[in-house]
């Protein structure tokens, strides 16, 4: 699936992450730009955790954005799916 | 019960260090409308992956005729947290409708024998008027709710310090739930700065048989625990009473005095409360008065 919308989910507030997503071209990969507090230590697992949500939901041609502010991986997971859902305008049951 | 707002990870993440009984997580009015998606996702993970030690975690969803609840049941329901609770109930109908979608979605998911009870909450006039059989609606509710906040905005009035405006609905509330063996909870106290106020609203609601209050703040944790806790005197009483009744019950007697006051059945119900209150194990103190 591609997005179809630009979207974002999640806050900058301690122990939480946010996530903006723009569509790219058909057959552009994805791209995913970390920052977050604790770069250093965590970096490759924030990737990896992203990474696996958009294996999951089966996503392409997107640029991802995090802005992390030590989100645990549930924090994470969960706002990147929600970012997803929105991006491709399947979320349900919210207004 | 410490309310915490679904869409906030830091709270969530904490919830089983605050000390408090039980946590409420919080999918309703705690979330702003274009947020629901994140906080039901958040929760859902927060769920299956947090532990929240011995605090008890309820999940309160949206009311089933937004266009939010049947959504919230769906990801919430299959996880069994202790408790779910559905805000807004006014009619047995409501119920009815309410159980029907938690039995099916657990029936789909294979959930044979599903641990997780029901709160019934009570927030506008229609329900205060219906509670006595609301309360008795299903058997999976154990717990019942005044939502002091929704109440007064439906009946058109302030809700004041001294509660007077709520406090036929308190009442009604407290009676269906004795009525029907339900946990009776109280609903806020908003001002997270006014400790007096909060105890003094904590003592009257458990003069008038609330077992519990919701808390907004963890702050406000131990003055209600304070106030619910029995003092050491109030114990050591209760495990006199107690005691000394079973040792009556052995010689076949039901009445009996202690220190020139007559002791029966209600005394010693009142004071099996206290000891419940207390976390003393009944069985203990029957095997010593034996």
């Amino acid at each position: 699936m591609t997005p179809k919308f630009k979207a974002q989910a999640g806050t900058f507030e301690s122990s939480d992450i946010m996530i903006l997503i723009e569509p790219l071209e058909k057959d552009s990969g994805r791209k995913v730009d970390i920052s977050s507090t604790v770069m250093l230590q965590f970096e490759e697992d924030i990737k990896a955790t992203i990474n696996q949500v958009l294996d999951t939901l089966q996503v392409q041609d997107l640029h991802l954005i995090a802005k992390d502010k030590g989100a645990l991986t549930q924090t994470i997971e969960a706002r990147v799916e929600t970012a997803v859902k929105r991006s491709l305008g399947i979320q349900e049951g919210t207004m | 019960m410490l309310y915490i707002p679904g869409n906030n990870p830091a709270m969530i993440q904490q919830a089983g260090v605050y000390g408090c009984d039980a946590v409420l997580l919080d999918l309703e009015d705690a979330v702003a409308l274009n947020q629901k998606d994140a906080a039901r996702i958040l929760v859902r993970n927060m769920l299956k992956t947090v532990n929240f030690y011995d605090t008890e975690v309820c999940v309160r969803v949206n009311n089933f005729h937004t266009p939010f609840g049947l959504t919230d049941l769906e990801e919430i329901v299959p996880l069994q947290p202790d408790n779910i609770r559905f805000p807004k109930t006014e009619t047995v109908a409501d119920v009815k409708e309410f159980m029907k979608e938690v039995r099916r979605i657990e029936k789909e998911h294979g959930i044979k024998n599903p641990t997780m009870t029901i709160h019934v909450m009570i927030e506008t006039a229609k329900g205060v008027a219906n509670v006595y059989d609301i309360a008795a609606a299903d058997p999976r509710i154990d717990a019942i709710t005044i939502g002091g906040q929704d109440l007064t905005a439906d009946m058109g009035i302030i809700k004041t310090p001294d509660g007077v405006g709520i406090d036929y609905a308190r009442k009604r509330i407290v009676m269906a739930g004795k009525a029907n063996d339900l946990d009776v909870l109280d609903t806020i106290f908003a001002d997270v700065n006014d400790d007096e106020g909060l105890r003094k609203e904590t003592e009257y609601i458990k003069k008038i048989g609330f077992a519990g209050k919701a808390l907004i703040n963890p702050r406000q944790v131990d003055v209600v625990h304070d106030v619910f806790n029995p003092t050491e005197n109030e114990v050591r009483k209760a495990y006199r009473v107690y005691s000394e009744f079973i040792k009556n019950k052995k010689a076949g007697i039901g009445v009996f005095a202690i220190d020139g006051k007559m002791v029966d059945a209600p005394v010693v119900q009142r004071a099996i409360t206290v000891l419940e209150y207390a976390k003393i194990d009944l069985k203990e103190i029957e095997k010593n008065a034996g």
